[in-house]
This record gives C-alpha cells, sequence and structure tokens, in this order.
C-alpha cells in the first residue's frame, strides 16, 4: 500500500495574504510540492477543504481579535507541526504599528460605528499564543526558503534557514555595500538574511522586512546613522517601525529615539 | 602558478599605449582575465572580454566604514588600491556545489561536479592580496587534506600583480610586511609610472610564463633610471602610509589581554555582522549545506562562506559556545593577529585594510588592536 501522504494545511489570521500567494507563486515547485503532500486546506487556492487533523499548518498572520485568539489554539490542536510565516505571523506584521498607540483613538475616527469593531490592544505573533514548531521570517517569505521549509519537514531534516545578517547576502553575491559606498543608510546588518539581499543589489538600503537577526547591535547602527550620516531621531524611529516593528529588538530601538 | 620565483628578476618597460596589446595576448591564449572595474561606485575584480572594460582614470578614498571614488589627475589605471572584494571569489568561491546525490532504490548514488577548473588571468593583484594568496595557498593545499577545487584554479591562474604606487588611507601592508612591492610569487609585476609627461609600466618578470608574455611582447628593457624611478615611487607610497601596526611582539601582546575590559568597550560597535571577514581575502572558513528536493530522491551538499560571527558556528549539541558579541571579535581579532601564527605559521592579516573600510561602523582592526594592547 503507497505511503500516505502528509497533510498540509494554510490558515491565515490578520495579513494581507502575499505570503500564502508565496506558495501559489511557486508555481512548478507547487506541483512538486502536490506530488508528496496532500494540500488538505488553503482557501486561496481552492473551497475544498479535507478534514483535519493536519500533518503540517503553514499560518500566516497575527492575533488581532478576540476572535483569533481563540481560533489559533483550534488551529494548534489540528497540527501536528505548525510553521508560522511571514512578519505578520512572527512579529505582529505592520499593524503592529498600532501597539505604540491607543487603539480606541483610532477606531472612533475611521468607524461610524465603533461598536462593532472588536479588536484587541495589541497585534501579536502567533508564537505569543501557542507553541510554533518552526518561524519562517520575511515580509513577505521567499518563496525558496518556503519551499526549503516544506521539503525539510518532509525529509525529517533541520531546514537551512539562517538567521544571520542580510550582509552576508550581499557580500556573497558580491553587492557592492550601500551604507559604505554610497552613504545610504541600511539596515542589513541587523536584520535576518532570507531575501537574498534584494535591496542592496538595486541600490537601496535595507528596510529590514525579514525582522531582526540573531543577536542584534541596533544601536550601535543607529548611533552611526546619527553620528556619521546626520540621520535625525524621527527618521531612525521610521526605520526600526516598519513590518517588523514589534519584534523586540527593533520596538526597543525604535522606542529609544522617541521625541 | 609562477615558477623558479628565485631567479633573478628582468625588468622591462611597456608603455601605458601597448598595455592593450598585453590583454590581447592573454585572450588570445583563452584565459578568463579578471580585471578591476567600476560597478556601482566600487573597484570590483570582474571578468573582462576586452580590454575597454579595464577601469582608468580613478583613485579610491578609504576610511573606517567609507569608501569614495574619485577622479585621478594623474590619468593612471591604477591609482585606487584595492576594491572589497578579493581573488578569493575566484579561487575559492563564496557559494560551491561540491556534489549532487541521487537516490536510487535503497542506495544513493554521487555525481561529482565534472566542469574543467578555470584558467584565469589576474590583472592587477596588490601585493597585500598576492600574499593572501600565498596563505590560502598554504592552508588549502599544503596541509594533509587538499582542497582540489582551489588548487585546480590557482595552477591555471596566471598573476598579474600591481605595484602600489599610491597608499590607501587604510593601507598598512607595510606594518604586515607584505607590500606594497611584490617580490616574487608572481607572473608579471607592473609598476605604473605616470608622470605628466611619460606614461608606462615597469615590468618584472617573476616565472618563465611572464618571460613568455615579454617575448611575445618583444618589449625592451629597461635603463637604470626608469627602474629607479620605480624604486622611488614604491619608497613614496611607504613614506606617505599613514597607518602602522607595530607587530613587534604582537602576538604575545594580544595573548596577554584576552580578559581585557577593551573587549566589551568593541563589542558594544561590532555588529557581528560579518562583513569584516566577507571581505578579509584570507578568511577562508566555510559551512557545508546539504539540501534535498521535495520528494527526497536527489541532494547536493554546497559549500558557501561562512564567518565566526553567527551563533552557529560554534553551534554543538546543546548550544553556541561564543553566545556574546565580544566573544566573537574577540576570536577574530585573536586569530588575526595572534593564534593564526600559531597555527600557519604567520599572520592571518595582511594589512589590506578592506575590514577596517567596509565595516558598516568603521571598527579599525589595526586600531582596536592599539587601543587593546594600551588599555593593559
Amino acid at each position: 500500500m503507497a505511503k500516505r501522504k502528509p497533510k498540509l494545511a494554510v490558515w491565515k489570521f490578520a495579513s494581507c495574504d502575499g505570503c500564502q500567494l508565496s506558495l501559489l507563486d511557486c508555481e512548478d515547485k507547487l506541483l512538486e510540492v502536490a506530488d508528496s503532500i496532500e494540500i488538505a486546506m488553503f482557501m486561496e487556492a481552492s473551497r475544498a477543504v479535507i478534514k483535519g487533523p493536519y500533518d503540517l499548518s503553514l499560518v500566516e498572520g497575527s492575533i488581532t481579535t478576540p476572535h483569533d485568539a481563540e481560533r489559533i489554539h483550534k488551529v494548534r490542536r489540528a497540527s501536528k507541526y505548525l510553521v508560522t510565516i511571514g512578519a505578520c505571523a512572527t512579529t505582529g506584521g505592520i499593524q503592529a504599528l498600532k501597539n505604540f498607540r491607543d487603539v480606541d483613538d483610532f477606531v472612533s475616527i475611521v468607524y461610524a460605528n465603533p461598536d462593532y469593531i472588536e479588536s484587541l490592544n495589541k497585534s501579536t505573533p502567533i508564537a505569543d499564543h501557542v507553541f510554533v514548531d518552526y518561524e519562517l521570517q520575511g515580509c513577505p517569505i521567499n518563496k525558496n526558503q518556503l519551499i526549503e521549509v516544506i521539503s525539510a519537514f518532509l525529509n525529517g531534516r533541520k531546514p537551512n534557514i539562517h538567521s544571520y545578517s542580510v550582509c552576508m547576502e550581499c557580500k556573497r553575491r558580491s553587492t557592492v555595500c550601500v551604507m559604505v559606498a554610497h552613504g545610504t543608510p541600511c539596515l542589513g546588518p541587523v536584520t535576518h538574511a532570507g531575501c537574498g539581499a534584494i535591496c542592496p543589489s538595486y541600490n537601496r538600503g535595507c528596510y529590514g522586512c525579514y525582522g531582526p537577526k540573531e543577536t542584534p547591535n541596533t544601536s550601535s547602527l543607529a548611533s552611526w546613522f546619527e553620528k556619521m550620516m546626520d540621520v535625525d531621531d524621527d527618521d531612525i524611529v521610521r526605520y526600526f517601525r516598519t513590518f517588523n516593528a514589534f519584534a523586540e529588538a527593533f520596538r526597543k530601538e525604535s522606542e529609544s529615539h522617541e521625541t | 602558478m609562477p615558477q623558479e620565483t628565485d631567479k633573478k628578476i628582468s625588468h622591462y618597460i611597456l608603455k601605458a599605449t601597448e598595455l592593450k596589446s598585453l590583454l590581447d595576448i592573454l585572450f588570445q591564449r583563452e584565459y578568463h582575465v579578471i580585471a578591476p572595474s567600476i560597478r556601482d561606485k566600487s573597484i570590483e575584480y570582474d571578468p573582462i572580454a576586452s580590454f575597454d572594460e579595464i577601469t582608468r582614470g580613478w583613485i579610491d578614498h578609504q576610511k573606517p566604514g567609507s569608501y569614495r571614488l574619485a577622479n585621478d589627475e594623474q590619468d593612471r589605471f591604477f591609482g585606487y588600491v584595492v576594491g572589497f572584494s578579493s581573488w578569493k571569489k575566484y579561487l575559492y568561491p563564496a557559494d560551491k556545489k561540491l556534489f549532487e546525490a541521487e537516490m536510487d532504490t535503497k542506495n544513493f548514488r554521487v555525481i561529482e561536479d565534472g566542469t574543467a577548473a578555470p584558467k584565469y588571468a589576474f590583472l592587477g593583484v596588490r601585493s597585500c592580496d598576492l600574499k593572501a594568496i600565498e596563505i590560502l595557498d598554504k592552508i588549502l593545499t599544503e596541509g594533509p587534506y587538499v582542497d582540489l577545487d582551489y588548487k585546480r584554479a590557482r595552477d591555471n591562474a596566471l598573476i598579474i600583480v600591481v605595484n602600489c604606487t599610491r597608499a590607501g588611507e587604510n593601507c598598512f601592508c607595510y606594518s604586515m610586511g607584505t607590500g606594497p612591492r611584490a617580490y616574487s610569487g608572481f607572473d608579471l609585476a607592473l609598476t605604473e609610472i605616470s608622470d605628466g609627461e611619460k606614461h608606462y609600466f615597469l615590468v618584472d618578470t617573476g616565472s618563465r610564463s611572464g618571460e613568455e608574455l615579454i617575448s611575445e611582447l618583444g618589449l625592451s628593457s629597461a635603463s637604470e633610471d626608469e627602474i629607479k624611478t620605480a624604486e622611488k615611487a614604491i619608497e613614496q607610497t611607504i613614506a606617505n602610509m599613514s597607518k602602522i601596526l607595530n607587530t613587534d611582539g604582537l602576538k604575545e601582546k594580544i595573548w596577554a589581554n584576552l580578559d581585557s575590559l577593551y573587549w566589551d568597550e568593541i563589542a558594544e560597535r561590532c555588529l557581528n555582522c560579518g562583513n569584516c571577514t566577507l571581505v578579509c581575502p584570507t578568511c577562508f572558513c566555510a559551512d557545508i549545506e546539504d539540501t534535498t528536493d521535495i520528494a527526497g530522491e536527489k541532494a547536493n551538499r554546497t559549500r558557501k562562506w561562512d564567518v565566526c560571527y553567527t551563533l552557529n558556528f560554534t553551534y554543538v549539541h546543546g548550544g553556541s559556545i561564543r553566545t556574546s558579541c565580544k566573544s566573537r571579535y574577540r576570536q577574530w581579532l585573536t586569530h588575526k593577529l595572534s593564534t593564526w601564527i600559531d597555527q600557519f605559521g604567520m599572520f592571518g592579516c595582511v594589512g589590506c585594510g578592506r575590514c577596517i573600510t567596509w565595516c558598516p561602523v568603521g571598527i579599525d582592526i589595526a586600531e582596536e588592536a592599539k587601543q587593546l594592547i594600551e588599555s593593559s
């Protein structure tokens, strides 16, 4: 009898769907995935849902509502392995910008009937709520890294995903350093690798889409921006407060420059 | 690879207008010519297909954490010093597939990489970089385990050195005994002289291949005056080299300061991003990465440049050994200037200044070593 294919489910919480799209974007690789794994639930691709439990759940998005704070526990219970994908799921995402302000203030301005809105004060990563087996960072995630994680899971090995800096990718591909040679502020030295150093290869500084790297020294980088590159405190806050604003290292750095 | 390097060096004159002829011979001999060109406002060693791609008329200003190109008033070919890349990117590539393996029912079959060794001609190798190549030769080819890919590329490589007639602000090759002039280990060595009226190269030969190139070009021997002019230009470079690292007893002095509080001060600035080791022409650490396809039928083994600044570098069962940034920076500097000597019999630093220039926050190995020793 043929071995049962592992069942894959893709779940969405507060997010833009871009990371799920990375899976669809795998194109020919997706066919290979489908050969080895049963795509049991992936609403973005098909309405057909095969009941759980699931061997591997990919979770996109952050927790922003009381309803989702409950739902994520159901997902965890239905999943043997739970892997979070993207900046929202791993750090709270761009919507975590609300964490720095009072949500009630926005709600009353934006909505005609604020009473209908049930939103938590903070947008939080999945790992704040349930045990997560693996976190894949990035906004959006890199499709090759997603395939690597799925294939590592299928073959029972550790994924080759590195938590070092974007600089490692820049130098390996011989991209000229935009900070040193052009004087462009760049978050590469404190940002998690994975994108392949796209922005510096187009002469742009790294925006930090992949969130903090391991042991990031954000204060040294920010102090160099200030002293050597004439970047003021407001701009430093903006540099660190984007897609991964609530990731601890970036959050602390931005808070220390608030005026 | 140059042979008979102990033979007396002969000196010839190559007019600036004849540099093209030298390049043409290299192309005719089917060398894969790698030469300095400008990419994104920096000197980079890239493959070139014609003489016109060689850059000319630029100098570089290097400071800790800063690199800027400027026009060279003397319109030299080689007025700048070194770019961020080094020749190791060709001899010891950043990503190198070692082999592929395929499942065949129960066993797996290894498919070796069958590509022929490249035949490089490196034009514009500085003396510090030549010493760096010699360090890699020793480590990668003279120990019990020979890196065959490196050795094959190295054996085929033709090396044309350019002696430095200008010192970069971060250069300290003279302190490290690696430059600014090369005396052996090359096929040809050029010293560029441009004084407004004359523009030529004094050419030193260092191997039979070099001699053959000279005779094919039909170059005439240099006069005593021309040899002296080149010597003076090199002496001037030494006189202008402002960065100095006192190497007297350096190994012992660093050992004596392993517990210095100064390491904490450096760790506050160090980003542990890995740039210093990636641009270092002698850093050779690599990670071996195995990947599988989704079906689990094919696997690849790849060698990738690694750095001692990552947690994974010292990861063993139970965790990483060097968890603090301080311990990782200390490992790197101590290895370069001290323990490398115990391990390989020479410094691991050639004084090229790349790690100083390309550190995003300008950490300066020569200055830090000096401060460390003075802090005791």
